[in-house]
């Protein structure tokens, strides 16, 4: 215990305005939230588990099949079919042998997994010699092929329009659920251990909600891309494999509808954690923003392939951030459709920061049983 | 000066503070007391701004209060609360920030706080890693930290151990010396007898007595004295302008019209044999708050 009895050190004048702008009060809180997730544990592992997959998924995936692949098919040949077999590359490794009956030795011993020899009547001129199978590579690329004309080279692949719908539609589930949740629970430690009465004392409470909201989107926003540019890393390295023809624009779309549609989320969320003062009842006010966020989640996924679902689902604020994109990948509706579907997407992001705020104020000091959303819009 | 004028507040059907009127005089420290439920809390988070008044106003220097001076409160909540996984340093930083001082005038002030309420080498332990005396202590340092204008202390030597209360007592002193109001409330009525200068007595959401601490202990005691003599002090039932409130041998307690005939009963007394003791009847605070709060 110290007995000190020399006043306290004066090192600061008083100030003129002891308040601080409602934009700085904001910025102060914001740079808080992000300092205690950067510096959290469970953010920095899951930022890492996320880029890991990303890029295994970008990288390793698409050459399993090398690993399985097992080196060059080996091939028998007689000399009149030794340039067939080469004009075929390096999958085929081609084993000149003395004759006919030489090469269908070779294939029965198992030397070699299939034997080319010429056949008059064949109209490629040779013949393949198997086993119990014949190497369906081996006799495509030996075959003669009709001649072939694209004409929509670059119509949207089936499998990459439900990739694209799957990934976008995950990572605004994924991103709006965990920091969702993580806003609520820092709402709720707030008001549960009571520091948010002398924060209340200092700044508005919209202050406070707009800061916590706007520091979490930040770092949502700063992981989901970290896990983009991790995505691009490894489709970039593996350029040959995967198309990304097409995406760029789609993924910009969604970069700016998803930190729209990630702020409203995340003001509701924290309505939501406004209401209850134990960590165990978020459940029952969170239920319904919970909601809205699986409903248009699971409809991309399902109706990916349905234009009259999309188009509508563009429309609907909560599953915008994913049906425009995808709408938009798949070349279906007009420009206008498309602002149209955004600027009515940051329209209601405003209106759920309004209510979102009014809740908080009402809501933010008042302990004991959890609020029902109706208790707390009535006030 | 802080004056709390006519207000009223309700939560549902419940009127919690009914047309309150007290003042906070600048340099001198309000001792704010009343029993659970009378008003306290109600009435310090309204001064801050935290509830809003259903009618009457806060008025500082005669005019209404601002949102300006409302920051530069010191404010000390009931409920104790900071960030239990911050750092101490760290989190009162945070809150001079908020108060709009700049990090580096808000670390300094909070080191010196820190220093002086000794919690120094704690500065840098998370809240949840210190006892409640020291996580107390630190309460107090976040209601210091941006030099406040005036300080709203809720029950601030509640959980405090004899030595922390010294301090706190100390470091409140001072910061009321240097012309600061400072209202606090507390359940220890020694404490407050013993600290405050002024006194508001609250009851049933309605002021019950205020005033300074002399006045208002010599608003509350009738001149009442009492006489310890070796001989026997029957005699002062006769005696003139006195009425005998108790008697036990040598000891008597007597009410008396005036000094002049109390003085008159010591003579007498004195002329008698030895006086061990005489003198006027203090009452404590504690006996003054229950009969005005009855």
């Amino acid at each position: 215990m110290s007995t000190v009895t020399s006043t306290p050190d004066r090192t600061t004048q008083p100030r003129s305005s002891r308040r601080t702008s409602f934009w700085t009060a904001v910025g102060t809180v914001a740079a808080r939230e992000m300092k205690v997730k950067a510096a959290s544990k469970p953010f920095i592992i899951t930022t890492l588990i996320l880029l890991a997959a990303a890029l295994a998924a970008t990288l390793l995936v698409p050459r399993l099949g090398d690993l399985f692949a097992g080196g060059a098919t080996r091939v028998a040949v007689v000399e009149q079919t030794v340039p067939s077999v080469q004009a075929l590359g390096e999958d085929y490794a081609p084993q000149t042998v003395g004759s006919e009956d030489a090469a269908r030795e070779a294939v029965l011993s198992g030397a070699a997994d299939a034997a080319v020899v010429p056949d008059p009547d064949s109209p490629a001129g040779v013949s393949v010699l198997a086993m119990t199978d014949a190497p369906s590579d081996l006799v495509q690329a030996l075959s003669t092929r009709p001649g072939v004309e694209l004409l929509d080279p670059t119509a949207p692949n089936p499998a990459l329009r439900y990739l694209m719908s799957f990934g976008f539609g995950l990572v605004f589930f994924m991103a709006s659920v965990t920091f969702g949740q993580q806003i609520a629970v820092s709402v709720i430690e707030e008001k549960q251990s009571r520091v948010v009465e002398i924060l209340l004392a200092a700044v508005p409470a919209r202050a406070m909600m707009a800061g916590k909201v706007l520091g979490n989107a930040a770092m949502a926003i700063l992981q989901v891309a970290l896990l983009a540019g991790a995505l691009l890393l490894g489709l970039q390295i593996n350029g040959d494999v995967l198309p990304l023809d097409g995406m760029g624009v789609p993924i910009l779309w969604f970069v700016v509808l998803f930190s729209t549609g990630f702020v409203m989320i995340a003001a509701l969320y924290a309505a939501a954690a406004s209401m209850v003062s134990r960590q165990e009842d978020i459940g029952s006010t969170s239920m319904p923003v919970m909601m809205l966020i699986m409903l248009p989640y699971f409809g991309v996924i399902f109706f990916n392939d349905n234009p009259e679902a999309l188009r509508i689902m563009s429309w609907i604020p909560f599953s915008a951030p994913v049906a425009v994109p995808l709408r938009i990948f798949l070349g279906q509706g007009q420009g206008w459709e498309h602002v149209g579907s955004l600027v009515l997407l940051v329209v209601t992001t405003a209106l759920a920061i309004w209510l979102a705020a009014v809740i908080y104020e009402r809501s933010i000091l008042r302990t004991g049983r959890a609020l029902k959303w109706r208790e707390a819009l009535r006030g | 000066m802080i004056t709390v004028n006519g207000v009223n507040k309700s939560f549902g059907s419940a009127h919690v503070l009914k047309d309150l009127t007290f003042s906070i005089r600048p340099g001198l420290m309000t001792g704010f007391v009343g029993g659970n439920g009378a008003g306290k809390t109600t009435t310090m988070r309204i001064l801050l701004g935290v509830l809003s008044v259903e009618s009457g106003q806060i008025e500082v220097d005669g005019s209404p209060i601002t949102a300006d001076y409302r920051a530069g409160i010191g404010y000390m909540p009931e409920e104790r609360g900071l960030y239990p996984k911050m750092t101490v340093l760290d989190q009162l930083v945070y809150l001079g920030r908020l108060h709009s001082m700049t990090g580096a005038d808000a670390k300094a002030r909070a080191m010196a706080l820190l220093e002086r309420l000794g919690l120094r080498d704690r500065a840098g332990s998370r809240l949840e890693e210190l006892s409640l005396g020291n996580q107390q202590r630190a309460q107090i340092a976040a209601a210091l930290v941006h030099d406040p204008v005036a300080l709203v202390l809720d029950e601030p030597f509640s959980g405090l151990d004899p030595h922390a209360v010294e301090t706190t007592v100390q470091v409140l002193r001072e910061t009321a010396d240097t012309g600061v109001p400072v209202l606090f409330s507390s359940h220890q009525l020694d404490v407050v007898e013993r600290l405050c200068d002024e006194l508001v007595i609250l009851a049933d959401g309605r002021v019950r007595a205020a005033g300074s601490r002399s006045e208002l202990l010599a608003a509350h005691t009738q001149p009442e004295w009492e006489l310890d003599a070796a001989a026997d002090t029957g005699w002062v039932r006769e005696a003139p302008g006195v009425e005998v409130l108790s008697f036990d041998g040598g000891r008597v307690h007597f009410l008396a019209d005036s000094e002049a005939a109390a003085h008159a009963v010591l003579a007498h007394a004195v002329a008698r044999g030895t006086v061990h003791r005489f003198g006027p009847v203090t009452r404590t605070l504690h006996e003054i708050f229950t009969e005005v709060t009855r």
